[in-house]
């Protein structure tokens, strides 16, 4: 197994819900969509996100898109016009879920790196 | 009718591209306009407006682009939906009209408006009648907060907006209606869908949600393969070629920069989403796992397969309430050890807001350059850092407090440490939170108004 960033195998978009963010992870790949459904858990974004998601995550499948929907609950200082952030809305939480490292097998990052 | 329609959004929040609406009527066929100008905190300005001036409280550059196109679209058909009305569709509707007479088309437009979205004045109506109105995220009752509420208003749907187009609007003003129901409406109105045709009404909703966020969806804010897409100086709107059995392709005007790819498509579709399989609307509920994109050509994304739910019971309403004062300050420290004198900068500066005894509900400091967007999983910044901005902003129930806070940052530049800057603006502003309350109401206690006049 090696070790990979989100960003060599997946693009993403997010925004906000009052005090809520929501970050789509879409696979750059299908065949890189169960990777994803395996290794990025609700449990492992919130590990990734902590001082920043506050409170719960969840996970939405979308696989028609190849892609997964999480909501991170607690995230924006309150969120809209109460927020203190500069990213009030967590419009960059979409590049900061592609930060994340996760396992995937030799040959998948040897396609990767060549 | 069975015909293709084109469905195009020139305007995805209010204060985008004033030029977007002009260029989609002037550079290629469309047959409705849409254009969303309500954040959840634009009502609670236009209120405000009002208050001061009866005949304010909408959107007024949407009545001058109006103007603007209005030769075109009298010539051509084109429909315009908006949702420009905010909190007086009346007084906008109104402008609309006297546009059309100064331009000489007297008799040539027909403009209709969607009301009874706005209650305000029936909130403690329903709260004596035990409808509580409770927030959904905190599940409080709105009576906790009612002596600060600015504007309470229900998301109407489509199917209101194709009502005013059967009665023969050119020009449909409503207040609060959803983003997707300015995009569905039309649909409904071509198509004669059935208000239990959940399929279609879903396709239809799907297709107002990818194209509400204007150029959202033709390669704006889009992070695959970013550097390579085209003209972003020139981007295209988008136009959404519906069909009457709800298949649809979004494309844009040819010659216009910008990419419609499935890629970019799948982003957009994931922007502000909830669960994917329950997306609620005053219409139907939308389940976007069943959404088959494919690409049909250069610029063109075809949807198909999707599928619907029956509509709940409830409106969703948008309570706006005064909820304190905030100010957000900043100063910029330069190599060597920005990072480290922007810390200093932060800590001196609390210390001397515990000595006045400031009361705040929050401090938050950000280091941007360093850390701002993404907190810890940036890491720790390069110790070479060419310079750092010390951003920092309170919020309180005490305005006072506020004001005083904003004194404070100024003398840093003097009495802090070294090598700092950015203070060109003055004092930061004092600003009024005006908080957003989400809530819930029968779709039984409201009834929408639909009016149509000639100008």
């Amino acid at each position: 197994m090696a070790k990979i960033k989100l960003l060599k195998l997946s693009h993403a978009r997010s925004g906000d819900k009052g005090d809520t963010a929501n970050v789509g992870l879409i696979a750059l790949k299908p065949e890189y969509y169960p990777i994803l459904v395996k290794e990025v858990t609700a449990q492992r974004v919130k590990d990734h996100f902590r001082g920043i998601c506050l409170g719960e995550v969840e996970r939405f499948e979308v696989p028609n898109l190849g892609a997964l929907n999480f909501l991170l609950h607690q995230s924006l200082d309150g969120g809209g016009t109460l927020s203190l952030k500069t990213d009030a809305q967590g419009k960059t939480y979409s590049s900061a879920l592609l930060r994340m490292e996760v396992d995937v097998d030799e040959s998948v990052a040897r396609e990767l790196e060549s | 009718m069975n015909r293709t329609i084109r469905i195009a959004n020139g305007q995805g929040f209010w204060g985008d591209s004033l030029h977007a609406p002009i260029e989609l009527v002037k550079r290629g066929p469309i047959d409705y306009l849409t254009l969303d100008y309500l954040a959840e905190v634009t009502m609670s300005i236009m209120q405000k407006q009002r208050a001061r001036d009866p005949k304010s409280g909408y959107a007024r550059d949407f009545v001058s682009m109006v103007e603007e196109i209005l030769p075109d679209i009298i010539e051509r058909n084109i429909k315009v939906v908006a949702n420009a009305g905010g909190v007086n569709p009346e007084a906008c509707r109104d402008a609309v009209a006297d546009a059309a007479r100064r331009r000489g088309f007297s008799g040539k437009v027909k403009v209709g408006v969607v009301t009874g979205d706005d209650i305000m004045n029936r909130l403690d109506d329903f709260i004596a009648r035990g409808v509580e109105l409770k927030n959904s995220e905190t599940g409080e009752p709105l009576a906790s907060i009612r002596s600060r509420v600015q504007s309470a208003n229900v998301y109407f749907g489509g199917r209101h907006i194709a009502e005013a187009l059967d009665k023969g609007a050119q020009v449909v003003i409503a207040g609060r209606v959803t983003d997707t129901g300015l995009t569905l409406g039309p649909m409904i109105h071509e198509y004669g869908w059935k208000p239990d045709d959940w399929d279609r009404l879903a396709a239809g909703t799907i297709a107002g949600h990818t194209i509400e966020c204007g150029a959202q969806c033709t390669g704006g804010n889009c992070l695959i393969d970013w550097e390579t897409i085209p003209n972003l100086a020139d981007i295209g709107y988008p136009v959404v070629e519906a069909n009457a059995d709800g298949s649809f392709v979004v494309t844009k005007h040819k010659g216009t920069g910008g990419r419609l790819s499935v890629a970019s498509v799948k982003e957009q579709l994931l922007y502000e989403m909830g669960d994917p399989r329950e997306y609620i609307t005053p219409d139907c509920v939308a389940d976007f796992t069943t959404i088959q994109l494919t690409q049909d050509g250069i610029d063109r994304v075809r949807f198909s397969g999707i599928k619907g739910k029956p509509a709940t019971d409830l409106f969703k309403v948008s309570v706006s309430y005064s909820a304190g004062w905030k100010a957000i300050g900043s100063l910029v420290y330069a190599w060597p050890d920005a990072y480290k004198k922007a810390q200093l900068a932060d800590r001196v500066l609390r210390e001397r807001l515990d000595r006045l005894d400031l009361k705040f509900d929050k401090i938050l400091t950000e280091f941007v350059g360093a850390n701002a967007c993404h907190g810890q999983l940036s890491g720790p910044p390069s110790h070479d850092i060419a310079e750092v901005t010390f951003r920092i902003g309170v919020r309180s129930e005490d305005k006072r407090a506020v004001e005083q806070f904003t004194r404070e940052i100024a003398p840093l530049v003097l009495n802090g440490p070294p090598t700092v800057t950015g203070f060109a603006g003055g004092r930061p502003k004092v600003e009024e939170i005006i908080a957003y309350w989400p809530a819930l109401i029968p779709k039984s206690e409201l009834r929408a108004k639909i009016s149509v006049i000639e100008a």
